[in-house]
């Protein structure tokens, strides 16, 4: 391989094929894409280019293909786990012009849009058909489609509604040799291995995707919450088993702790109970007949379980409101602290209180507070600690705490990342919930798309020798992968 | 017997180096449809067993051997189901066939399909390593989602030891209306419906016969059965049931059986043979003695896919033609997870 071109190179050779304001390399025109929304890591790309049409994105890829120069995609830039930030030698990939939602066909109920339209802008564009898109990231006011599909993002509907995953008829895609490629088709499954599957969640390192076609549903009827206050978090946990034991699937059943409710509530104003240790809101939808069924059946659980108090919205207003203190709950806790970092494990539900507890111990080992919120339907846990990075080695030590909770999720039988992506940010902890076959797999199946390995590189998937550097190594059982491998 | 998961990795291990190509058997009820071409068996009935199983998680664990029925009257004692009504075709029909079949009934297009439920898999591949991806929890983004790749990939890209899947309370109530109707009124009906709130769960349209379950609590089932009228079946339960399992008359047929998955609102394809239409549309059974090219056309042309199920010899499921990029990934991965070609060599198809 020949030296690595030169930032005029690129730029030169690329404007072939782009207009000139579509290709960036002035530190001070690339300084916004320094990094997504996990802003603890930055890194200037070394060009950005911002492509309008597929032809241009497999121009792009080709020539880097040629050229043997990594390419990292991005949209909207909101994920959590670094997955977009940009590569030091590599091209920064933006799908930001790929704004338009392409058709919506009523009677199918599907949009077709690019990658880089917004979350919310699909059920925006649906809602005067009586439809929406169903997963819901607490970003969806930026987050991009293109963006959902490649972490797979959840929201605080997916226990009912499903991840992204569940909500995809077509995936059209650009690989790194600058080929398309239609995973999935119009029908419920196509031909061949479920590539559509495995290209979502895969954290852009398999192909660049250009256009989607997703799932939209009938929007309910009706939606009306229960917000229940607990004086202890393991009854509020029990409260959540209980709903779900009873056959109840709630459209939304989502935890703050004490300490998250308390931020929460000094932030919106939601008339959160302050003395509670727990809150739940649970929230049903449906038919009026079925939403009034199902929330007297969630209430006198709830209070069986020995909730210290019920309220049910009375109106819309009243459930945005609800709502409105857990969807804020990251900047409500960024307004008690300079900074904060946000977790995301899931955990069998059952271990809630030994998790938490586990949790609240090592906050004070640590010394850094924490905060949680949780989907309790599902399982996914985002502790919040709270520090500042203007102290020596705060950011150090939050790291390290992390870090620790995302193994615990993993001893207690859940994983290191339910909805956020590993991204560069759980990439040492992959060692720990993986073992080397696996991860070992998990390359093959990147070098079946990307064989140079030139999409994302050094993203979602660690190398074996990282994980042996790291010292972490999969226990699973109390037993080694290979007890008899010798070790590093 | 390989009734632990160390025998059936030395037997994989063995196949590699030996260059025996194996035929993974679970409970012999989908050969009609899919049989590898291999000497030796790869028997994964006796490797049974529910590994967890806690209802108020809504997740169960079960080794590969488990038999449908069994895992099914287990989750039936706490109210729970397997949404994706996977139909059994056979009495010894396994949980891992299943998955690796990835077929699912009539509830599919409503709840959601196989692949939608799996949340992890452990496998051994074809150098014979036990590895285990998703989990059992039932959000998890950590590591390409190869659990969901092996849903229907038929065995050939490793073989499946244990599943996790996620479960749903079984609905409180459920009723079946019925509407005579011709094809393409009944098409066009059961799609606008789909772009209602209604709790609509299955469909099924057969010989100008257009019938729809009901399922989700009985206010909303009645609300719904009043605003879309019908008339009630009374056997409604036993019909979704001869459905799910093809033992309802209209599948016995001596000609071979194909099956399109077409957009849901493609207009009636004009193929003879017509057997039924379910999936709101978008699943069309059809029995005929078309070239197969014909059908493959007829298929894509409606924006999906045709592969032969029942007929005179257990086809490999023919693929039509996919697109030489996507055969070339499909070549690839296949040789990273079973390099030597060991696992049901044959299947799917050939790339």
């Amino acid at each position: 391989m020949s030296a690595t071109p030169t930032q005029a190179e690129i730029t030169s050779a690329l404007s072939r094929w782009l207009a000139p304001g579509s290709i960036l390399s002035q530190p001070e025109d690339v300084r916004p894409f320094e990094t997504d929304g996990l802003s603890s890591y930055r890194q200037l790309p070394y060009v950005v280019v911002l492509p309008q049409t597929e032809a241009e994105v497999q121009s792009v890829l080709r020539y880097c293909h040629e050229a043997s120069i990594p390419v990292v995609a991005r949209g909207s830039g909101t994920g959590l786990s670094g997955g977009a930030l940009p590569h030091a030698q590599g091209v920064l990939l933006s799908l930001s012009r790929f704004m338009r939602i392409l058709d919506i066909d009523v009677l199918s109920r599907t949009a077709r849009v690019q990658p880089g339209v917004r979350n919310l802008a699909i059920s925006e564009a649906a809602a005067p058909l009586g439809l929406y898109y169903a997963p819901d990231p607490s970003s969806q006011i930026a987050c991009s489609i293109g963006g959902n599909v490649a972490e797979n993002s959840g929201g605080v509907h997916c226990l009912k509604y499903g991840l992204t995953v569940h909500n995809l008829v077509k995936v059209q895609a650009v690989t790194m040799a600058g080929e398309i490629i239609e995973l999935g088709c119009d029908a419920l499954d196509s031909a061949g291995y479920d590539l559509m599957a495995l290209i979502t969640g895969s954290e852009g390192l398999l192909g660049v995707i250009t256009e989607i076609t997703v799932k939209l549903l009938p929007r309910p009827q009706k939606a009306q919450a229960i917000l229940a206050a607990f004086d202890d978090i393991e009854k509020a946990g029990q409260a959540v088993a209980s709903i779900i034991a009873a056959g109840i699937i709630p459209a939304g059943l989502e935890m703050m702790d004490g300490p998250a409710t308390r931020a929460a509530e000094a932030f919106v104003h939601a008339n959160y109970p302050l003395e509670a240790e727990a809150v739940l809101i649970c929230e049903s939808d449906g038919t009026p007949e079925e939403v009034a069924d199902e929330m007297a059946r969630m209430q006198a659980i709830l209070e069986n379980s020995g909730a210290i108090e019920t309220r049910f919205s009375q109106d819309e207003a009243q459930r945005l409101k609800f709502w409105a203190g857990r969807k804020a709950a990251f900047p409500a806790v960024g307004r008690l602290s300079p900074d904060y970092y946000c977790i995301d494990g899931t955990i069998p539900r059952r271990t809630l209180g030994a998790v938490l507890k586990r949790i609240y111990e090592m906050s004070r080992e640590y010394g850094l507070k924490v905060c949680n919120v949780f989907h309790a339907g599902d399982g996914n846990l985002h502790p919040l600690i709270l520090f500042d990075a203007a102290k020596p080695g705060e950011f150090e030590r939050t790291e390290a705490y992390a870090g620790k909770i995302l193994e615990l999720c993993v001893e207690v039988g859940g994983t290191i990342t339910g909805e956020h992506g590993v991204g560069v940010e759980k990439i040492n902890q992959m060692c720990v919930q993986f073992r080397p076959d696996e991860l070992a797999t998990f390359h093959a199946v990147k070098a079946a798309f990307d064989p140079e390995g030139l999409l994302n590189p050094g993203k979602a998937v660690p190398t074996l020798h990282r994980c042996a550097e790291m010292g972490r190594m999969h226990v699973h059982h109390n037993q080694t992968a290979h007890p008899d491998l010798p070790r590093f | 017997m390989q009734n632990t998961l160390h025998a059936l990795m030395d037997q994989v291990r063995n196949a590699h180096a030996t260059d025996t190509p194996l035929r993974i058997r679970g409970g012999h009820s989908k050969s009609f449809w899919v049989a590898a071409d291999a000497p030796q068996e790869l028997n994964l009935r006796p490797y049974s067993g529910v590994v967890d199983y806690e209802p108020s998680e809504l997740v169960i664990t079960v080794r590969a051997g488990t038999p449908l029925s069994e895992v099914e009257s287990l989750l039936l004692q706490q109210g729970q189901m397997l949404a994706f009504e996977p139909p059994h075709f056979g009495p010894m029909a396994t949980l891992g066939g299943t998955i690796a079949t990835g077929l699912s009934g009539p509830r599919r297009a409503y709840v959601g399909s196989a692949r939608d439920f799996v949340l992890g898999v452990r496998m051994i591949d074809g150098m014979g390593r036990d590895l285990s991806f998703g989990g059992r929890v039932i959000k998890n983004v950590a590591g390409f989602d190869v659990s969901r790749l092996m849903v229907g990939a038929l065995g050939s890209l490793g073989v499946i030891t244990e599943v996790s899947l996620k479960v749903l309370p079984i609905p409180a109530f459920e009723t079946t209306l019925e509407w005579h109707m011709q094809e393409a009124a009944a098409l066009t009906r059961v799609n606008e419906w789909g772009s209602l709130p209604l709790p609509i769960s299955a469909t099924s349209l057969h010989n100008g016969r257009l019938r729809v379950r009901l399922s989700g609590a009985e206010v909303a089932v009645r609300a719904a059965m009043r605003q879309i009228g019908g008339d009630s079946v009374a056997d409604g339960a036993l019909w979704w049931q001869l459905l799910r399992e093809q033992r309802a008359p209209c599948f016995e047929t001596e000609r071979p059986l194909w099956r399109l998955a077409v957009k849901s609102t493609a207009a009636p394809l004009g193929l003879s043979g017509a057997v039924l239409t379910e999936w709101g549309g978008a699943l069309r059974w059809i029995a005929s003695d078309h070239a197969p090219a014909q059908l493959h056309k007829a298929a894509r042309d409606a924006g999906g896919h045709a592969l032969q199920f029942r007929g005179a010899n257990p086809a490999h499921p023919q693929l039509g033609s996919l697109d030489p990029v996507l055969a070339q990934i499909h070549r690839r991965l296949k040789h990273a997870f079973d390099p030597k070609g060991i696992l049901n060599p044959g299947l799917p198809g050939n790339f």
